[in-house]
């Protein structure tokens, strides 16, 4: 047959759309470095800014990526945006930097000392931000199983309202300074004429094997792969004697543990804590989850790292007041372009 | 329900038990909430003559508002089951109509002449641009509607959560140009005032009336229960219009309703212009009564105020809505800041009642949808559709997965 020799592709308006598909938000994501990288190499001649914004942006988006994979985990077993994450994050902020005052750390303490607390502090935090995230599920969500999708999204944004109010009432209305334990700023060694500062490594250093550990649990273990089977089919995990709320509540636990880290070693990065990081940390967060492809844990990485060298890139060269702005727009633009992020599949919600 | 029926082949059905939710008795449901709802209607457009305490008027006029707002965000989620997050993106839009059109704020406008249309008096005189209100209200149902449907269309694609963020997104984003904005300028002066605010603006003078006045606040609580009573003409032809149809239909069964012909795009988008339009009509109203155009008004609190109201009256629920956003302002404008605000001083904690706002309304939202989801003055449909939910709860989990 002729007409089967010459291969009809699809129309043309319609190729342009999944080549955008595919790559739109690729091109989208280099815009800044490329034009940032020029401009560099005209007036200054070499990268070193870019780099150190590079660097900045990846222990910064490490953060980011603790936070959003509490969203993905959540999203990937139960469908549903957690709405209160970026609040339990900011709790773990509030619980770490307590801590710390209580046990009487300053900058002037010896070595031994702030590991040691900073350790409990962490510790403590991720327990508290865990339960805190089960006891949400609990209270906010699990009445609402079976009720329309809007009721626990609503529930959701109640909470996160509830626990905003929380975190005013105990630090109050204004940035609190937290002492500066690991000197956040000093320069430890420079490579190629980049500067890595503590803040770098002490966030690098608490993400990495972190995120090690989760991998390995979920991947690994009997309950890792029970939430994976609850998030492919919960009506077949119950059948095959799982017990799904148990593992909801695993879920969330994990999320909220990850989430308490992040918080600890936010507070040591900014050594400012305030109520409202939650909000905007979370929304950051979760522009990371979606744009590495939501209830995909690589993707929760990759996307945090993204949107940290993002918010480095805007604090560094266009203005912090732009940053929740632009990061945002990224938001939209990733919506618009690829909703299911880029190492994510089609979800039934962002086909 | 005949679905759930044939799926559940049992005759003699059991009393519909409601798992987890609270029904009042069927006196207060059939009776009592109605009386209410027909005396706030009687009372309200009679309220000049009952008082003349001005901050009640004030109060009472911001509440009237609030019904505007309420009822345009309930025609995007109440009607068409979308999420807006960012609904205080169309006030801040209605709003800054009324501070570019209607203010001395662009003083070097026409080399200090002034720019002046179909106003009179003594603002004919003054520098700046200053346009008639009613013209002003206009230009924001321009505005808004368009903007509404610029923040619709990345949202078609999507679907639950999802439009519930990216409107948000899009509200923050707004509320982040009002206030950084003030660093862009044009000519001589920011394209926003910021955190300082445009004021004073122009105070609404309609033809045939004197203009009004902040001295007395009679003339603005009637204009704003006209307002109202236009929306809910609109809202009331609306929801029985062909469009009011596909609106509950997409919201009930997306794939259905499209595959039944609604044209999902066309249907989605003029949800959002609607809403949006009747956003940015009582911006400008509110704008104007308050004097103010400011960016810290613009803030996501209020996107959680206005869906509060529509949730404590009940989604989809016209006369719920209204309901909603009266109690809540009366809430938040009086009960909260004027009547509780020293009761946990008193106890003997260290804060203020207004302090913990945020966390009232959350606890109200969390509350609400717990214990009564369809809200204080259910619409019948969405009864239903939740009563119906609950009988099919063994089969789901969150969300029932195809």
């Amino acid at each position: 047959m002729e007409a089967a020799s010459i291969p009809a592709g699809p129309p043309a308006s319609q190729r342009i759309r999944a080549l955008l598909g595919t790559y739109g938000l690729t091109i989208v994501l280099l815009i800044l470095p490329v034009y940032y990288a020029i401009k560099d190499l005209s007036s200054e001649g070499d990268l070193s800014r870019l780099g150190e914004n590079l660097v900045a942006g990846l222990s910064n988006g490490a953060i980011w990526a603790l936070v959003a994979i509490g969203y993905t985990l959540v999203y990937g077993i139960v469908e549903l945006i957690n709405f209160a994450h970026g609040e339990v994050f900011m709790i773990g902020s509030f619980i770490s930097a307590s801590l710390i005052g209580a046990f009487g750390l300053t900058v002037e303490s010896s070595t031994v000392p702030i590991f040691f607390g900073m350790l409990v502090a962490l510790i403590v935090a991720m327990i508290g931000s865990g339960t805190l995230n089960v006891l949400i599920e609990r209270v906010a969500y699990r009445p609402l199983r079976s009720a329309p999708k809007l009721a626990p999204l609503i529930t959701a944004v109640g909470m996160s309202f509830i626990l905003q109010n929380v975190g005013l009432l105990w630090k109050g209305g204004n940035q609190q300074g937290v002492p500066d334990l690991v000197n956040a700023q000093h320069n430890l060694f420079t490579i190629f004429g980049v500067t890595i500062e503590n803040s770098d490594v002490l966030s690098i250093g608490v993400t990495v094997p972190l995120l090690l550990l989760m991998t390995n649990f979920i991947g690994r273990s009997r309950l890792g792969k029970a939430m994976r089977a609850t998030a492919q089919d919960p009506e077949a995990a119950r059948l095959m004697g799982i017990n799904v709320d148990t593992t909801i509540s695993l879920t969330f636990l994990l999320g909220g543990m990850l989430a308490g880290a992040a918080g600890l070693i936010y507070a040591m990065y900014q050594t400012t804590i305030w109520y409202f990081q939650g909000f905007t940390g979370g929304l950051i967060a979760f522009t990371a989850a979606v744009m590495g492809g939501i209830g995909n844990l690589r993707g929760a990485v990759l996307g945090g790292v993204i949107i940290g060298f993002i918010q480095q890139m805007s604090d560094n060269r266009i203005g912090s007041q732009w940053t929740p702005a632009i990061v945002f727009a990224y938001l939209v633009l990733i919506m618009t372009f690829k909703p299911s992020g880029l190492l994510g599949e089609q979800t039934r919600d962002a086909g | 329900m005949s679905v759930a029926a044939s799926q559940a082949p049992e005759p003699a059905a059991p009393a519909r038990r409601r798992k987890g939710g609270v029904d009042m008795p069927p006196v207060v449901e059939k009776v009592v909430i109605p009386l209410v709802v027909l005396l706030i209607a009687i009372l309200l457009p009679l309220l000049p003559f009952i008082s003349d305490n001005a901050a009640l008027m004030q109060q009472m006029a911001v509440a009237v508002a609030y019904v505007v707002m309420a009822l345009g965000l309930n025609i995007v989620v109440g009607f068409a089951g979308l999420l807006d997050l960012g609904y205080v993106a169309f006030f801040a839009l209605g709003a800054y109509c009324v501070g570019w059109f209607a203010s001395g704020y662009w003083a070097y406008a026409n080399h200090t002449k002034g720019v002046h249309f179909l106003v009179g008096g003594f603002i004919a005189t003054r520098e700046g641009i200053h346009f008639n209100f009613l013209l002003v209200i206009l230009i924001a149902i321009i505005v808004t509607s368009i903007a509404g449907m610029i923040i619709g269309l990345p949202t078609l694609r999507l679907r639950g959560d999802y439009i519930a963020i990216v409107t948000l997104a899009f509200g923050e984003i707004i509320g982040r140009l009002a206030v950084n904005l003030d660093s862009v300028k044009i000519g001589a002066i920011a394209v926003t005032a910021g955190r300082q605010g445009i004021s004073p603006v122009d105070r609404i003078d309609l033809p045939f009336l004197a203009p009004f006045t902040g001295l007395n606040l009679r003339p603005w609580y009637w204009f704003a229960v006209a307002l109202v009573a236009v929306v809910l003409f609109v809202n009331f032809r609306l929801r029985d219009s062909r469009m009011g149809r596909a609106w509950v239909a997409l919201r009930e069964d997306e794939i259905a309703a499209v595959a039944m012909g609604v044209p999902s795009v066309k249907t989605k988008l003029l949800a959002y212009a609607t809403g949006a339009a009747f956003g940015g009509m009582a911006g400008t109203f509110l704008a104007s009564l308050l004097n103010t155009v400011n960016a810290d008004q613009f803030q996501f609190f209020f996107s959680i105020l206005v869906l509060a109201m529509i949730i404590l009256g009940g989604l989809g629920s016209i006369w719920g809505v209204v309901l909603g956003a009266i109690v809540l302002s009366g809430i938040n404008n009086y009960i909260i800041p004027d009547v509780i605000n020293e009761v946990p001083s008193k106890l003997g904690f260290d804060f203020d009642m207004t302090q913990i706002t945020f966390a009232i309304y959350g606890f109200l939202l969390l509350m609400m949808m717990i214990l009564r989801p369809q809200g204080l003055l259910p619409e019948r449909r969405h009864k239903m559709e939740l009563a119906e939910h609950v009988e099919t709860s063994d089969e789901t989990l969150y969300t029932a997965r195809a």
